[in-house]
């Protein structure tokens, strides 16, 4: 397929791409034609509202931190390279990939993917789950009709039975242990990334 | 005793006399009658209704057949016969249309088109199963002296077999619902179901050729075969050509926004008959004109046309089908029955036997083809869901008189119809909980489990969604594009490529000032939790709370009752009885919105995180002018074909805390562009201007705090009108950069129209 050759050889550093992340051709070159679609300007970037004009993500209730959760402190813009390599968090673990002892883990690998997940709750990035940061998540995921005592009780439920050293806060290792009974990479993987 | 006297006391033979009181009943008996019944199936509607509990046991065709049963029953203790509605004519012509209508426009175009193969297959190919399958067994039946069946030909049987096929998925897809089966499956049956419908009746009308013919030669064969694919094509060429004309008819029906619905219908209609004429498919033909025209009809026309064409495509469709089963209900009483135990139980028997099969060995060749397969629970819903309904009765009612056995054929879809509608039909609930029983107990899981799961669900929901949809088919991009490109610009009025939120986030400011305006004193002033919820942790004890396993336990129902489900693209537009209702939608984007200005204010109210509020704000969709000449639009297929929401805000009123109470947390976007906006000022008095004058938030920035929402006068218009179609580039001063949220492309007050 002479076609996909090329459009692959347009990407910039895409092997490395391809390593680091571990799509295929075929999926490195259906991501380009979605971020090119979401990049409506042809800027060669994603800003913010290029992602708000999807409309079910809008509909998402924390659609708003997944978009954050594309661009790192400080950068407005979203490159290909950072797209695909934050989409790559949602592939379904290799169960067969050979482990390299010194190679770094890869980007799906549960830790990743938890860590994905952390970051979707703390938002100031302090490393720590706070008791507003899960009130606040709580709220966006919860109907009206839950009242505030109820979603604090939840919280503070949530705080108690994750946190161990007492601090009130959650943080990453904390967040691990508490998950330990959940098939991460069943939860926070995508089929088709395959 | 006086008595009313109706004529003249003095009657003359000849001469008329002017009567003071007169009945005149045979006049209006047609109406009146058709009415009247009319009446009856709506309060039977009413009635179940009333207890809400049994309506989620016991699906509504089966209440709908037992009163009919009942009233059926009166009737025949009265001597009376049933109204002859239920003539061919009657059923084909004006019965079955609205059905079919109501099931092709509320079809969800894009999971259809993604499982167009599936669903083909299984409605073609395996109502061709079902049929030729239960028709050979029959036939078989048949040869057996037992049962004194002989003389019932080949042709009769493949002609009573395809009856018995047509499936119906009202009950079923409720029932999916609840227990939330994934879209594939929901897609599947529903668009099975809808095909099912023109399949059979070309077979049909086919075997009842056939059935006619003495003698039946391999020529005679082949070109019935032909003709099946001819029929179905041509219905399907025809409906789209349809489709389209009606979306070009609408391009210029600006000005004259009342007839709007009609046009629809009367082109739907038109279709139908035309395709009847034509003898092809004509299900096929309204529900292709239906599935292509939504897209741009509903773009072109306003929202009040929009909002009464969909409530009359469901009123009218619901009250057909719920007049079908009442006659169902009542012919069962008051026909004449010819028993037979053989045949009848056998067809039952076959018609469940191959119908699982059936599904088994279909599923099994197309599974390789699919993204999803289908396991085996699917299959199961699949097979067991195959409830027969309207359709096979209607067909059956209606077959010719030269079938010899034609009585026996209706009394044996009734039999199979009330079996699988009440039988099935409530039990399939039951049986699907019980398949989908997790193994894991529930009340193992922690709270904390089950937030950080339903977490990680929105998560890849929303990666997915982001990911937008991988479609297989190389002819859906081209056809994308074409349509893009030409199709749009002939057929939509005003092409603009408007991003649907865009449209939402008008309503939602929209909706946003009117509540404003209800709850003056209320909510503005009302300090936002943000203080309330800092002043807590400040005095939130170190101690911990104890919290009763009673506790948990209610949380964890809580939870389960309120979090919000990941999204469903088809679910809301295929229950036959009830539009599409987007609570969910709606209170996200309300909690958005409220928290975007909260999130202002906030930064006045709290000292100590202003500095951390001033940086946070929202990755909003902005920029866009929208568009101040043109008329709101409502919620529709943007690009990429998604299937629209409609929020109906006319029902927002419910006493729902309005104020989400916390802020979103937002991520550091330093630069945003943004329209080049007015600093408006904030004009207090002007909130009391009620009416449908869009508010915004003025843009007096720089961490003023105000509630800047007020109602614009036509004259504080600053946003220039070049900017309608550009996508907003001009970069914004830098002293406001710390709130671009303020900055909120804002819109013409509009004139009241069709609002």
């Amino acid at each position: 397929m002479g076609s996909t050759n090329s459009t692959l050889l347009k990407i910039p550093n895409v092997e490395v791409l391809m390593q680091e992340t571990g799509f295929s051709p075929a999926h490195i070159i259906r991501l380009h034609d979605r971020f090119k679609a979401l990049d409506k300007e042809g800027r060669g970037h994603l800003c913010p509202h290029d992602f708000g004009a999807i409309k079910e993500l809008a509909m998402n209730p924390i659609g708003d931190r997944i978009i954050g959760a594309f661009f790192s402190p400080g950068k407005e813009t979203v490159d290909f390279h950072t797209f695909v390599k934050i989409l790559a968090h949602f592939r379904p673990v290799d169960k067969d990939r050979p482990k390299e002892p010194n190679s770094p883990e890869p980007i799906n690998s549960r830790s990743n993917k938890l860590k994905f997940a952390f970051q979707l709750y703390d938002q100031d990035k302090d490393g720590k789950i706070s008791r507003d940061e899960l009130l606040q998540v709580l709220r966006a995921m919860l109907g009206m009709q839950v009242t505030d005592e109820q979603l604090e009780s939840i919280a503070d439920r949530t705080i108690q039975e994750a946190d161990l050293d007492r601090d009130d806060t959650i943080s990453f290792e904390e967040f691990r242990k508490s998950l330990e009974k959940i098939n991460i990479d069943h939860k926070m993987s995508i089929r088709f990334l395959r | 005793m006086p008595q009313v006297e109706d004529t003249d006391p003095d009657p003359d033979p000849g001469e008329t006399t002017q009567a003071v009181f007169t009945l005149n009943y045979p006049r209006i008996q047609i109406p009146f009658e058709i009415t009247l019944w009319v009446l009856l199936a709506s309060f039977a509607k009413i009635g179940f209704h009333v207890y809400h509990k049994i309506t989620v046991w016991v699906p509504e065709s089966c209440l709908l057949i037992s009163i009919g049963l009942i009233v059926g029953g009166i009737m025949h203790s009265l001597h009376e016969k049933p109204p002859a509605v239920l003539t061919s004519n009657a059923f084909f012509l004006y019965m079955l249309p609205p059905i079919v209508l109501d099931s092709g426009y509320f079809m969800p175009t894009r999971p259809f088109f993604e499982n167009f193969g599936t669903v083909l297959w299984f409605a073609v190919v395996g109502t061709l199963w079902n049929s030729i399958g239960i028709g050979i067994s029959l036939f078989a039946i048949c040869q057996i002296e037992v049962f004194g069946v002989q003389d019932i030909t080949l042709q009769e049987n493949f002609l009573f077999a395809s009856i018995i096929s047509a499936v119906e998925p009202v009950a079923v897809l409720t029932v999916f619902e609840d227990i939330s089966v994934h879209e594939q499956l929901y897609i599947v049956v529903f668009g099975e179901c809808l095909f099912n419908d023109a399949v059979t009746v070309v077979l049909y009308n086919l075997f009842n050729h056939v059935a006619a013919l003495e003698v039946v030669e391999a020529g005679d064969v082949f070109l019935d075969i032909g003709r099946f694919f001819v029929v179905g094509l041509g219905g399907t060429i025809f409906g789209a050509l349809f489709g389209f004309v009606t979306a070009f008819t609408t391009r210029f029906t600006g000005k004259v926004r009342e007839i709007e619905p009609l046009i629809i219908f009367l082109y739907s209609y038109l279709a139908y008959l035309i395709a009847e004429l034509f003898a092809i498919s004509s299900i096929m033909a309204i529900v292709i004109c239906a599935l292509t025209m939504k897209y741009y009809v509903e773009e072109n026309v306003s929202q009040r046309s929009c909002t009464t064409i969909r409530h009359v495509i469901k009123m009218v469709g619901s009250v057909s089908e719920t007049l079908i089963f009442f006659f169902l209900g009542v012919v069962t009483i008051t026909t004449e029955h010819e028993w037979n135990w053989g045949y009848i139980l056998f067809a039952l028997l076959f018609a469940l036997l191959w119908r699982g099969l059936g599904i088994l060995v279909l599923t099994q060749i197309i599974n390789p083809f699919r993204t999803i397969p289908f396991n085996f629970k699917d299959q199961f819903g699949l097979a067991y869901g195959g409830l027969r309904g309207a359709v096979s009765f209607a067909l059956a009612f209606t077959l010719p008189d030269n079938i010899g056995r034609k009585d026996l054929f209706i009394t044996g879809t009734i039999v199979v119809i009330i079996f699988t509608v009440f039988i099935q039909g409530i039990t399939i609930r039951p049986l699907l909980k019980l398949m989908n029983v997790r193994k894991t107990n529930r009340n193992q899981e922690t709270i904390n489990d089950e937030i950080h799961k339903r977490l990680m669900e929105h998560t890849v929901a929303g990666i997915e969604d982001l990911c937008g949809q991988w479609s297989h088919y190389y002819w859906k991009d081209k056809f994308m594009k074409f349509n893009n490109r030409i199709l749009r610009k002939i057929l939509i009025r005003d092409n603009h490529p408007e991003s649907s939120i865009v449209a939402l986030y008008k309503k939602l400011e929209l909706q946003n000032a009117m509540e404003v305006l209800d709850q003056m004193s209320g909510d503005i002033s009302a300090a936002p939790s943000l203080i309330s919820l800092h002043e807590e942790r400040k005095n939130a004890s170190k101690s911990r709370k104890k919290f009763l396993s009673s506790d948990v336990t209610n949380m964890h129902e809580l939870l389960s009752k309120n979090m919000y489900k990941i999204r469903h693209r088809t679910v809301s537009y295929t229950n036959k009885h009830t539009l599409p209702d987007d609570i969910t939608a709606r209170e996200i984007l309300m909690r958005r919105h409220t928290s975007l200005r909260r999130s202002l204010r906030a930064g006045s109210f709290h000292g100590t995180n202003a500095a951390k509020m001033s940086q946070k704000y929202f990755s909003l969709p902005m920029g866009r002018s929208l568009n101040s000449r043109f008329p709101p639009r409502r919620l529709v297929h943007a690009g990429d074909g998604d299937i629209e929401s409609e929020i109906n805000y006319s029902s927002i009123r419910h006493p729902q805390r309005v104020s989400s109470k916390a802020v979103m947390p937002l991520r550091p976007l330093n630069t945003l562009k943004e329209v080049a906006s007015s600093v408006n000022t904030v004009d207090g008095q002007n909130e009391e201007q009620r009416g449908c004058r869009r508010s915004h938030l003025g843009s007096n920035v720089s961490r003023s705090g105000h509630l800047t929402s007020h109602l614009p006068h036509g004259s504080s218009r600053n946003c220039s009108d070049g900017d309608h179609d550009a996508w907003v580039e001009e970069p914004q001063n830098n002293s406001d950069v710390q709130h671009p949220l303020m900055r909120r492309p804002h819109w013409l007050p509009q004139k009241p129209h069709d609002k």
